[in-house]
């Protein structure tokens, strides 16, 4: 099985709007993905959906075979759009309770992005500052050996040189068993380490190509045809 | 020589052009072992995907060849090389002329210019 991802006619509708509106999509194992689209077309509520924090209103999603649910979130590193992490924690501490939850975590992985990244694990976490947080959280993430990452917004708050290492770590984390989904609105940074590309346009998802499919088709950028695709 | 990728072209054939200028120039030496294929996604900050799929390209084109155990080789066939250099020159050039010709020069003119140009290099 190569699939790590499939959803069938996924809808997720909030009162009489429709956040997701049947979109079809399958993912496969060793693909580095982009989910790509303007505010409020349906991007968080995809990642909610495929780690069981929201219900389909119909449809449905399979991560390797099963429903979100125990299963699917042993295999499944999630990186949320918000910080949920306990302020008075360490960052050490923070380290030891996530080895404790995920079989596949491994501090040593997290100790030495911390220190590429000049974050003193004993420190505390009220005091580092927004962005700093942030790249805790993503190197957390990115220390569990899983099947899937799902990255919600993971270079949105981080300075330029931070994102660069983000990235590189992305690809040097790469694993031919393993996919990751990362939704963005950094577009030019990203697209160089992107295999394939989904657009989402009002719970809808209107494109899926590789990013050179669409140079060569389009002949521009994945950005450039984003601001295209999306003019307002 | 540092990895320049364009935005509007696709990535894999740059990679491609890239890795074909550095074995024209000696930066990768005929006969010498490639990096890994992640170490050079991760040089060039690309996916390791594309990366890969650049290097089958230049494999099957007989410019690089791999062994089962120890990695990834350019070729000592300086023949291949050398058509490679070739075909990279004749490029460069096709270009140079096609500015040229927008620039509205004519086939003597540049000739001529370019001569006066070699002239004032060697001095």
């Amino acid at each position: 099985m190569n699939t790590i991802l499939e959803c069938k006619n996924l809808t997720k509708s909030f009162g009489t709007t429709k956040a997701l509106d049947g979109v079809n999509l399958t993912i496969e194992r060793g693909r580095i993905v982009g989910l790509l689209g303007p505010n409020g077309s349906g991007k968080t509520t995809f990642i909610k959906i495929c780690n069981g924090l929201l219900t389909p209103t119909s449809g449905e999603v399979r991560i390797n075979g099963f429903n979100p649910g125990v299963e699917t979130k042993k295999i499944v590193s999630y990186l949320p759009e918000k910080n949920y992490l306990n302020d008075w924690m360490k960052v050490s501490q923070i380290i030891r309770f996530f080895q404790d939850f995920y079989e596949d975590f491994s501090p040593e992985k997290a100790y030495d992005m911390l220190k590429r990244l000049n974050i003193d694990p004993n420190s505390r976490l009220k005091t580092l500052s927004k962005g700093t947080k942030e790249k805790v959280q993503l190197i957390l993430v990115m220390s569990r050996d899983a099947e899937l990452y799902l990255l919600d917004e993971p270079i949105g708050g981080v300075d330029p040189a931070a994102r660069d290492y983000i990235l590189d770590t992305i690809i040097t984390n790469y694993n031919e068993n393993a996919a990751v989904i990362l939704s963005t609105h950094l577009i030019a940074d990203i697209e160089k380490v992107l295999d394939d590309i989904v657009f989402l346009k009002e719970g809808q998802a209107v494109l899926n190509k590789t990013v050179d499919e669409i140079r060569d088709e389009y002949g521009k950028s994945v950005d450039a045809l984003f601001r295209e695709v999306f003019k307002c | 020589m540092p990895w320049e990728l364009k935005a509007d072209r696709p990535i894999y054939a740059q990679l491609i052009e890239q890795i074909e200028l550095k074995i024209c120039s000696g930066i990768y030496a005929p006969g010498s072992r490639l990096p890994s294929v992640r170490d050079l996604a991760r040089e060039a900050s690309v996916n390791p995907n594309t990366m890969q799929r650049a290097l089958a390209k230049l494999e099957e084109d007989g410019l690089l060849y791999s062994t089962r155990t120890s990695g990834r080789f350019v070729t000592e066939d300086d023949n291949v090389i050398y058509q490679v250099k070739n075909k990279l020159a004749q490029e460069q050039i096709q270009d140079f002329l096609k500015k040229m010709k927008q620039l509205g020069f004519e086939n003597k003119e540049i000739l001529s210019m370019l001569k006066t140009m070699l002239e004032e290099v060697k001095r």
